[in-house]
């Protein structure tokens, strides 16, 4: 079953234009890899779906009412299930593992909901804590970890929001080998449920998660299907390695 | 020229062809109508002295008008007269002015009735308004224009074709236009003479019209047939239900109505014994209860009766209300109106120039307060809450380089540099000193140069004073450029306009024509991508900031020219910069023009909708930027995309 | 400039109320009653026990203050006319009742009975004889009423901050876009009320705020106290409120909110909600402390309102330090009772010589430069002290993060 589908979406920024007539679509559960070199519109891909930017046209459609994402506001997008890993972590440094991963734990958003229910679910908490490592963490400032826990923290708030899509971006940069291979055992075992989106540079770590792959490049999609199918593409093979 | 011109003057103006060479000759070929003037007679004199065209004759006129005439009957010459004492009398000789004293009762007066003197009157505007001179002209027509009066018409009328200058000629027709319109003897010629009007905005041309159109309220049982009724009045519309009933009591047509203090003093003056008619005292402590008091007395024929409100409005219905012009013609009226309208939809076009013309200037002056505040927004995202003090700064200056030049063109040209140069340097040192340290930290930069601004402002408190110091503005700036009776704009005003633009010309050109305009753009749109390409962001944040302040500086001494300089004058631009920097946009000179723009006109429009009232206009100029912010965030000209941050 | 490098980094585990709250709420109460006993012993004055409540009423507003900037960052520059707001509210009841109980007594003296329109209109041609008038405007329809106007007291502020909240945050503008716009709100209020036909007496303000209807009787120096230990609840129970609303996870939200909105957004809370809330909140708490200050001041007028006391306000959060409630709180009784010590010709005069350095005029120059250095050298404020005390300092590897997003600038340049 299709849970995003992206069609004919294109957007310019003072006569760029970052994304040019793009149309993708992931079911759910699916594992989906995004590549393509600097500049091919991955990250405001994201922006789009996120509700960040706004495209100049074309839809952007979620679940299972085709509801239409573009013009909703990021809050909206994210209460629907749509939950989004930075490329640089962007955790809340001031505050602690525990605070960072209480604020995204599903629950009521409204303001007065957050002021008058003050129980967390520390059950769910602490499972998430266990996940990504940080079970004795929780009570350090996340701006005194490292970068890799930071990514780990970071993973682990998105997965505390339970979205039904993932956007990941780049989600091993700044991990040890171990930590990889725990992000890829992670976003397997998360794939057999939900709908995660990676975008990754590492082609090693892309050829792990084993999964369907989308080439972009200039805005558009290049080519799609399996690392070796498009691997083998003459275009991909001509923007990775012509020029 | 002025040759010419008498020469045309003796060929009109010459009845008889008497050729003489001084007033006394004219005076006794027509000894016998000097000395007993009537009215018919007495202009032949008149038109002899007008045709002779002698300097000295207005004053001989005027001195025939007053009575100070005499005729010596020795010789029956004719002087005027001078002081008397024992019994003598002094003699001024017409021509020479040469005194002579002879016995008083050697003299007989000359004593003109007052419709010779009205005649004498007409010939002397005659003789104004046809003086070689242009400014006695000027004067004369003045002067008919102050008191309009039915018999200028004639001599005005006279004295159009020979006029040499044509600006004075159509002045002349002009005014003869109002004359006729207001007094002229038929219905046609007036209505001629209204419409002739239309073509102007003069504030006298208008005066005419109105006081054609002037209007009498009036109320009668029936509308009469008689006169030019303007418009009927409807009580409760046009006029107030209590003024309409007034007025129907003025007339005598209605009784009058028992007022709340007429009520209460009529209760008062029947107490007895703690009660008013009956009812205690106590209990009027409600209108209603008072009132029922007042009808008991009233039924008991102690007081004049009580008029409800359904006797008002019988009354009311019973009568019409109409205002009629003091004018019986109706086609006079409906001429002068329309005209009226012409002439008001002109002075309307008049006034929005006048307004347009002020918005501009005072756009100038947002534009110059503000654009220093915008460049180092734009570059720096740094909001500079001592801004103003650095306009106070430039002003001082000024006011400084005046206590030692005393030239104030030659200060004016020292004190725009310096004010420069002081208000730059300023800026630099409060850059290199607080903002460099607070780089990335807009917020705590907002507070810490607010704190330099109020340790500023004492600061010249302290060493100015607290009253207000003068910036004289040299004297090739006084005055205004008049453009008609309504559109004017003073030269300080058009100076600064020329500041201003000269300004953001400068500001264009090192912008888009030079390296540090490149760079500090670089820097306004990606300041992380021209780091990261080798531009010193160090040396940009100092040059924009320098620039920012020291144009300032400049805008100080402009404002202080017309405004006077105060510690707190700063601080009176400094929210208006904001509000152009906010609505203009960040980072951007035509930006920051377009919010200058914006601000002055809304300013000057809200002022002259309301125009009593300065403090309102500024609340109201307010609210409509809270309002404009909401659809345009970032401004008239916004830079799009991720240059705009988030 | 090290120093300045590092913001506000609270250490975590924080209690529903942290034990700060309770040393304050002790101190409180401790300081009013030394200063009860004192006052009643004569040992100090009633202008100064005034000066006392009319202080604490500002801490409030300080504290209202610090948890609309220091925690959900966002600068107002225009809490002060919440503040004033609320002393108006609460100044048109006094000077209605009060005009009243003047008013009718005279009345009665006449031979007939007053009806209460004449009541009405001999008050308002008291009332507003200053500005040539003599009918009630309309904002004053309830202002026989105590308990509408101590209703108002919370609805204006609280209303004008929704609307103007909702406007400037549903527009997305924040930083110093948003202090400016705020700052624009109070002046727009400010030059309003400044207009004679205003309604609410033009620049001569509300007068004679200090004489509380019905207890004409009771000595100033009674009626002085009250005020205090009104002030004084008011400031604990607004303390406690507060620090109950910083707790937790809503503490958490709006101070992520501070430090980093869009990413808040990304976790669906709905930003603008939040800052709403902070916003109309802290207005309400700063009214409250207003319609608490004027009845000590005795006057208002539109200059109360006017920009620069908002940045004073912001002036006193910055100094105690902002992000911590106590930090507020001390930086506002400090800075205003030094001011007051110093323009009021308390401190003693600087010979230096040449020149007598005279603090009524120096003062200013003093505060505006020590305001710099403490944003350049001591970000963190007074409150920064008690780190340095309990020497818990936590190491902070990145550094720039605080009310403001500094880094994002550069990063939101780059892919």
């Amino acid at each position: 079953m299709t849970l995003l589908e992206v069609s004919g979406v294109s957007v310019s920024f003072d006569g760029f234009q970052a994304i040019d007539n793009l149309s993708f679509s992931i079911g759910e559960p699916e594992l989906r890899a995004v590549i393509g070199p600097n500049g091919a519109g991955k990250t405001t891909f994201m922006d789009i779906v996120t509700g960040k930017t706004r495209p100049d046209s074309g839809h952007v459609l979620w679940g299972e009412e085709n509801r239409n994402l573009v013009g909703l506001s990021e809050q909206a997008i994210a209460r629907l299930g749509v939950g989004r890993k930075f490329q640089k972590p962007t955790v809340f440094e001031a505050q602690s593992v525990r605070d960072n991963l209480a604020m995204a734990l599903k629950a009521p958003r409204g303001p007065f909901d957050v002021l008058l229910r003050r129980n967390i679910d520390e059950g769910r908490l602490h499972e998430v804590a266990a996940e990504i490592g940080l079970e004795d963490h929780l009570d350090r400032p996340a701006g005194a970890l490292s970068h890799g826990q930071k990514q780990w923290l970071e993973i682990g708030m998105l997965l505390a929001q339970e979205p039904r899509l993932l956007l990941v971006d780049e989600p091993a940069a700044g991990m040890t080998t171990a930590e990889r291979e725990h992000t890829t055992d992670l976003l397997n075992r998360l794939a057999q449920r939900h709908a995660i989106v990676v975008v990754e540079h590492d082609m090693a770590f892309v050829r792990r998660l084993g999964c369907k792959v989308t080439v972009l490049h200039e805005g558009r999609v290049l080519a799609e299907g399996s690392l070796d199918h498009v691997t083998q593409n003459k275009d991909v093979i001509d923007v990775y390695l012509g020029r | 020229m002025r040759r010419l011109f008498l020469a045309l003057a003796l060929c009109l103006f010459a009845p008889t062809a008497v050729v003489a060479q001084d007033l006394q000759s004219i005076l006794q070929t027509h000894a016998d109508e000097v000395a007993d003037p009537g009215r018919r007679s007495v202009g032949v004199v008149i038109d002899d002295l007008l045709a002779a065209g002698l300097p000295n004759a207005p004053d001989f006129l005027a001195a025939w008008q007053d009575r100070d005439i005499v005729r010596d009957t020795a010789d029956g010459r004719f002087y005027r007269a001078g002081r008397t004492s024992d019994g003598q009398i002094t003699l001024i000789d017409l021509d020479t002015g040469a005194e002579t004293m002879v016995p008083e009762d050697r003299v007989e007066e000359v004593r003109p009735n007052g419709g010779v003197r009205r005649v004498l009157g007409g010939a002397l505007v005659r003789f104004r308004l046809s003086d070689p001179a242009p400014e006695v002209r000027r004067e004369a027509l003045t002067s008919i224009a102050r008191r309009p009066d039915a018999d200028q018409i004639e001599p005005l009328t006279q004295s159009i074709p020979d006029e040499p200058v044509a600006a004075i000629r159509a002045e002349k027709e002009r005014l003869r236009n109002i004359l006729i319109a207001r007094f002229g003897e038929t219905t046609e010629a007036r209505v001629e003479a209204i419409e002739g009007l239309g073509g102007t905005v003069s504030s006298d041309a208008r005066a005419a019209l109105s006081q054609i159109l002037e209007t009498e309220e009036r109320v009668a049982a029936t509308l009469p047939d008689d006169v030019n009724v303007a418009r009927i009045l409807t009580p409760g519309e046009d006029i107030s239900r209590v003024e309409a009933y007034g007025r129907l009591v003025d007339e005598g047509l209605a009784p009058a109505r028992v007022s709340d203090a007429a009520l209460r003093d009529a209760l008062i003056a029947a107490i007895e014994d703690g009660t008013v008619a009956g009812v205690p005292v106590e209990t009027l402590d409600t209108d209603a209860a008072r009132r029922d008091a007042y009808v008991t007395l009233a039924e008991a024929g102690e007081v004049p009766p009580f008029v409800t409100e359904e006797e008002v409005d019988a009354a009311l219905a019973d009568h019409v209300f109409f205002a009629a012009y003091d004018e019986d013609d109706p086609a006079i009226t409906d001429a002068a109106r329309e005209t009226l309208e012409a002439v008001d939809l002109r002075v309307g076009a008049a006034q929005t120039a006048d307004l347009a013309l002020d918005a501009l200037s005072l756009a100038s002056i947002y534009f110059l307060a503000a654009i220093g505040l915008a460049i180092t927004f734009g570059v720096m995202g740094v909001i500079n809450m001592a801004h103003g003090e650095f306009i106070m700064m430039g002003a001082y200056t000024g006011y400084v380089v005046q206590q030692f030049v005393p030239d104030y063109t030659l200060s004016l040209v020292i004190a725009l540099p310096l004010a420069f140069l002081v208000a730059g340097a300023a800026g630099i040192a409060m850059e290199r000193l607080v903002i460099r340290h607070l780089y990335h930290r807009p917020l705590e930069t907002l507070l810490a140069t607010f704190g330099i601004s109020i340790a500023l402002q004492q600061l010249a408190k302290n060493i100015f004073g607290t009253q207000a110091r003068p910036l004289t503005a040299p004297g090739w700036l006084d005055g205004q450029w008049v453009l008609n009776e309504l559109v004017g704009i003073s030269y300080i005003r058009i100076a600064i306009f020329v500041l201003a633009a000269l300004f953001l010309g400068l500001l264009l050109f090192i912008l888009n024509r030079t390296r540090l305009g490149l760079e500090v753009r670089a820097v306004t749109q990606n300041p992380g991508m021209a780091a990261s390409m080798g531009i010193d962001p160090d040396r940009i944040n100092m040059a924009t900031f320098g620039i920012g302040s020291g144009i300032a500086g400049i805008a100080g001494v402009a404002i202080g020219l017309y405004a006077q300089v105060t510690s707190e004058m700063g601080a009176n631009y400094i929210v208006q910069s904001f509000m152009t920097v906010v609505v203009g946009g960040v980072g951007n000179v035509w930006g920051t023009l377009a919010g200058a723009g914006l601000i002055g006109v809304l300013q000057k429009l809200i002022e002259s909708l309301n125009p009593s009232n300065t403090l309102a206009a500024q609340t109201y100029m307010i609210l409509f930027i809270i309002v404009f912010i909401q659809f345009r965030p970032r401004g008239i000209v916004a830079l799009r995309g991720r240059a705009a941050g988030d | 400039m090290a120093v300045s490098e590092s913001l506000p980094l609270r250490p975590t585990p924080r209690p529903a109320t942290a034990p700060s709250t309770w040393v304050f709420l002790g101190a409180l109460a401790v300081f009013t009653l030394v200063v009860t006993v004192m006052a009643s012993q004569g040992m100090i004055s009633t202008a100064f026990v005034k000066t006392l409540g009319k202080t604490l009423c500002l801490m409030l507003a300080a504290v209202a203050m610090d948890v609309v900037w220091g925690y959900t960052g966002i600068l107002s520059l225009g809490h002060m006319a919440f503040f004033g707001l609320g002393g108006y509210m609460i100044g048109m009841w006094l000077m209605y009742a009060r005009t009243e109980n003047i008013v009718a007594p005279a009345l009665a003296q006449q031979p007939l009975p007053p009806t209460q329109d004449e009541i009405r209109d001999a008050i308002g041609s008291q009332i507003f004889g200053v500005v040539g008038a003599s009918d009630f405007p309309l904002v004053w329809m309830f202002s026989h009423s105590l308990v509408a106007q101590l209703a108002l007291v919370v609805l204006v502020p609280g209303l004008l901050a929704l609307v103007f909240g909702w406007l400037a945050f549903r527009s997305r503008v924040t930083g110093v876009y948003l202090s400016i716009l705020t700052q624009a709100m109070t002046l727009a209020l400010a030059l309003y009320l400044f207009q004679n036909d205003s309604g609410l007496r033009g620049n001569n303000g509300l007068s004679g705020l200090q004489n509380i209807p019905g207890y004409e009787q009771v000595p100033q120096a009674t009626i002085s106290l009250w005020f205090l230990w009104a002030s004084a609840l008011a400031l604990a129970l607004g303390y406690l409120l507060f620090a109950w609303v910083v707790s937790g996870k809503m503490g958490s939200v709006l101070r992520a909110v501070r430090d980093d909105e869009a990413r808040v957004r990304f976790l669906g809370y709905h930003v603008e909600g939040f800052k709403l809330f902070a916003f109309t909140l802290t207005a309400v708490v700063t009214g409250i402390a207003g319609a608490l200050y004027y009845p000590q001041a005795g006057i208002i007028n539109p200059a109360e309102i006017a920009p620069i006391a908002s940045i004073y306000l912001a002036v006193w959060v910055a100094i105690g330090g902002r992000g911590r409630l106590y930090g507020a709180a001390i930086g506002a009784a400090l800075v205003s009772l030094l001011s007051s010590w110093f323009t009021g010709g308390g401190a003693p005069d600087i010979n230096l010589g040449v020149y007598t350095v005279q603090w009524t005029d120096w003062w200013l120059v003093l505060l505006g430069l020590s305001f710099v250095c403490v944003t350049l050298f001591a970000p963190k404020g007074i409150g920064g002290l008690v780190d340095l005390v309990q020497a818990r300092r936590v190491p902070d590897r990145q550094g720039d993060y605080g009310p403001d997003k500094g880094a994002k600038r550069q990063e939101e340049g780059r892919e």
